[in-house]
């Protein structure tokens, strides 16, 4: 294990914690404003990958089938939460849970009529399918610098948004309390609506920047639903901050745990009892960081509400 | 006491309604004992093993809701318990234990001590944060199952022999059948029980009013910590009926998604209702078998009908049996 290695993860890390953070922010906003637990976030990611993955191998286009991807994915959110979301918003979690998750059984089956039960390959853009010499002896996939950079930007943008923009005030009045910002003349409805829609082409984007580096496939929506929720607990519901904060951490100490725990318990472990115990760790460590977080603050660690 | 005295007079069932509920579960009792002798008549003997599927996931669905419906604890990690219960079955096996009863008690036990050591943390928070930790203790049983070689892993681990029922053994084919819905009745009728009982009152109040309970004196903590670890063992004995009824165990049935079901199921049949458990599972595996039987695309019917007892019937499926008894 040297520098080179460590220092390949860690990029790696913050790739991963920068597209967490792409679906935590419209999770822990839809969370925050409205109190509304959507378990069918994932779908949409799912949406996003696999829209973009059939559109850019039928166009040949990478940056237009994310733009579609993005496009379809916030119509079919609209439809959503026309007809359902918006009708749990006064509703306790438990029925929130149950009515998502029945829309997640919806669209699993739904992406399995359109494109097959089996997982379907993402090409990767063929511009960027070679790798960068970053350091003398660090090359670097360029589809994964990308990733980062869109990451980074998505970031910034939506850090614009929510605390210098006109609607990203009302957006945080309303994560912060509602029923005041309803007083105040504030359509917390509506603010909801955008946040959703928000929300949903942030998930598409991430689906359809890790299709090409991860599994597009049935059942990928539920597989990251968890981590993402882990980073808005952590984050502190409501907190776009939080979430961008969390995401990194949970993506770091995820990828690192991964890559160097193993090596790490070979060292000092009889190798049986390591080779069990290491990917049992990487994958225990992000709960852990979340109980551990949660023991002192228990509203997470950028608490939005007043 | 006072107290009891105070809650007995609503506790009881009213006198003329007492007939039909008190003969019901038996009747459907003896439908359930009557399956295994009247199905291969008929060359159903596939749906033995159904029902006795059913019967177990059942008492998960049941254990669920004495904490869920009872105590208002929204957990989404209960497949966790059913998971540590069937592991420890797999792990007694595993040490040659060759005994039934010795792998369900050690796979109750193993659930009841998971439950207690996690209910001791995670009852300290509230609403989503109590949601969430509970799925956090699940998903990390989940990964510490996947990386268990010594248990097969991914792959999961079968058990090849049966396990002895002890003299029980060789007195029918379908013995384990009648075993579980002997365990599956003794669990429902502990949970009727519970209902009624000063214990169950007070885990109500909790669930209505914590601070209230509190202020009247009540351990609130504790209560709710003991409920938690009784759920946790019934979950943990289904899970060790579960490894014995698949011959197999793997990490999967530990699987958010699993929870996420057992609750669906519940809230489906009626949380915090006698027959909320048993009605939810019995829905949603008769459904979803029938769907199985005729498309492949059996989820997204499942999927609708969540969506249509979230806004038509949010109270269960059982609670509108009960409306409608009481309007004739």
């Amino acid at each position: 294990m040297d520098a080179i290695f460590i220092f390949e993860q860690l990029l790696n890390g913050l790739g991963y914690g920068l597209m967490l953070f792409l679906l935590a922010a419209g999770l822990t906003l839809v969370f925050g404003i409205m109190d509304t637990m959507n378990l069918a976030h994932g779908s949409l990611y799912m949406a996003g990958a696999y829209i973009a993955a059939k559109v850019h191998e039928a166009s040949g286009s990478f940056v237009g089938a994310v733009a579609v991807a993005i496009a379809l994915t916030v119509l079919v959110a609209a439809v959503v939460e026309v007809l359902v979301i918006r009708r749990l918003y006064a509703r306790d979690h438990l029925a929130q849970v149950l009515a998502t998750f029945g829309l997640i059984l919806i669209a699993d089956d739904a992406v399995r009529a359109i494109w097959g039960p089996s997982p379907i390959l993402a090409p990767t853009p063929a511009a960027l399918a070679g790798p960068v010499q970053l350091l003398p002896e660090l090359p670097y996939p360029a589809y994964r610098l990308v990733l980062l950079g869109a990451g980074l930007a998505v970031a910034v943008g939506l850090y614009v948004l929510v605390n210098h923009t006109r609607t990203g005030m009302l957006v945080r009045a309303g994560a912060s309390n509602r029923v005041m910002a309803e007083y105040m003349g504030v359509r917390v409805g509506r603010v909801f609506s955008f946040v959703f829609a928000l929300g949903a082409a942030l998930a598409a984007l991430a689906g359809a920047l890790m299709g090409p580096i991860g599994a597009v496939q049935i059942g990928m929506g539920e597989a990251i639903l968890i981590p993402a929720l882990v980073v808005i607990v952590i984050g502190g519901i409501g907190s776009v901050r939080g979430a961008f904060v969390a995401a990194l951490l949970v993506g770091l100490v995820d990828t690192a745990g991964r890559a160097f725990l193993p090596p790490a318990l070979r060292a000092v472990l009889p190798p049986s009892l390591a080779a069990d115990l290491g990917p049992a760790l990487a994958g225990i460590a992000m709960y852990v960081l979340m109980a551990a977080v949660l023991a002192f603050k228990p509203a997470g660690l950028f608490p939005a509400r007043a | 006491m006072t107290q009891s005295e105070r809650i007995a007079p609503s506790a009881t069932v009213p006198a003329r309604r007492f007939d039909a509920a008190g003969i019901l579960p038996w009747a459907v009792f003896a439908l359930l004992a009557a399956v295994p002798l009247i199905a291969p008549h008929f060359g159903l003997e596939y749906y033995v093993g159904f029902v006795r599927h059913m019967l177990i996931v059942a008492i998960a669905a049941t254990s669920l809701n004495v904490i869920l419906g009872y105590g208002g604890m929204v957990a989404l990690g209960h497949a966790g318990f059913v998971g540590v219960g069937a592991y420890a079955a797999v792990a007694l096996v595993e040490a040659g234990v060759g005994s039934a009863w010795l792998a369900w008690g050690g796979a109750l036990a193993a659930g009841a001590v998971f439950a207690a050591l996690t209910g001791a943390v995670s009852l300290r928070t509230r609403g989503v944060y109590f949601l969430m930790i509970t799925l956090a203790f699940a998903q990390m049983l989940y990964y510490l199952a996947v990386s268990l070689r010594t248990y097969g892993g991914d792959d999961g681990y079968g058990l090849y022999t049966p396990l002895s029922l002890g003299w029980l053994d060789g007195v029918h084919g379908d013995v384990f059948y009648w075993v579980v819905l002997a365990l599956a009745a003794l669990v429902f009728a502990l949970a009727s029980r519970l209902a009624v009982s000063r214990f169950g009152h007070a885990l109500m109040g909790i669930r209505d009013n914590e601070t209230r309970m509190a202020a009247l004196g009540y351990p609130v903590y504790r209560i709710k910590l003991a409920a938690f670890t009784g759920a946790g063992a019934l979950a943990g004995l289904a899970g060790g009926l579960l490894a014995s009824h698949n011959a197999f165990v793997s990490p999967s049935l530990m699987h958010w998604t699993e929870s996420a079901t057992l609750l669906v199921m519940v809230v489906l049949g009626g949380r915090g209702r006698r027959w909320g458990a048993p009605l939810g599972v019995a829905i949603w595996y008769t459904l979803a078998e029938v769907l199985k039987i005729n498309t492949e695309y059996w989820h997204w019917p499942l999927g609708l009908m969540l969506l249509l007892v979230v806004f038509l019937a949010p109270r269960g499926v059982a609670a509108l049996f009960e409306r409608r008894r009481g309007e004739g």
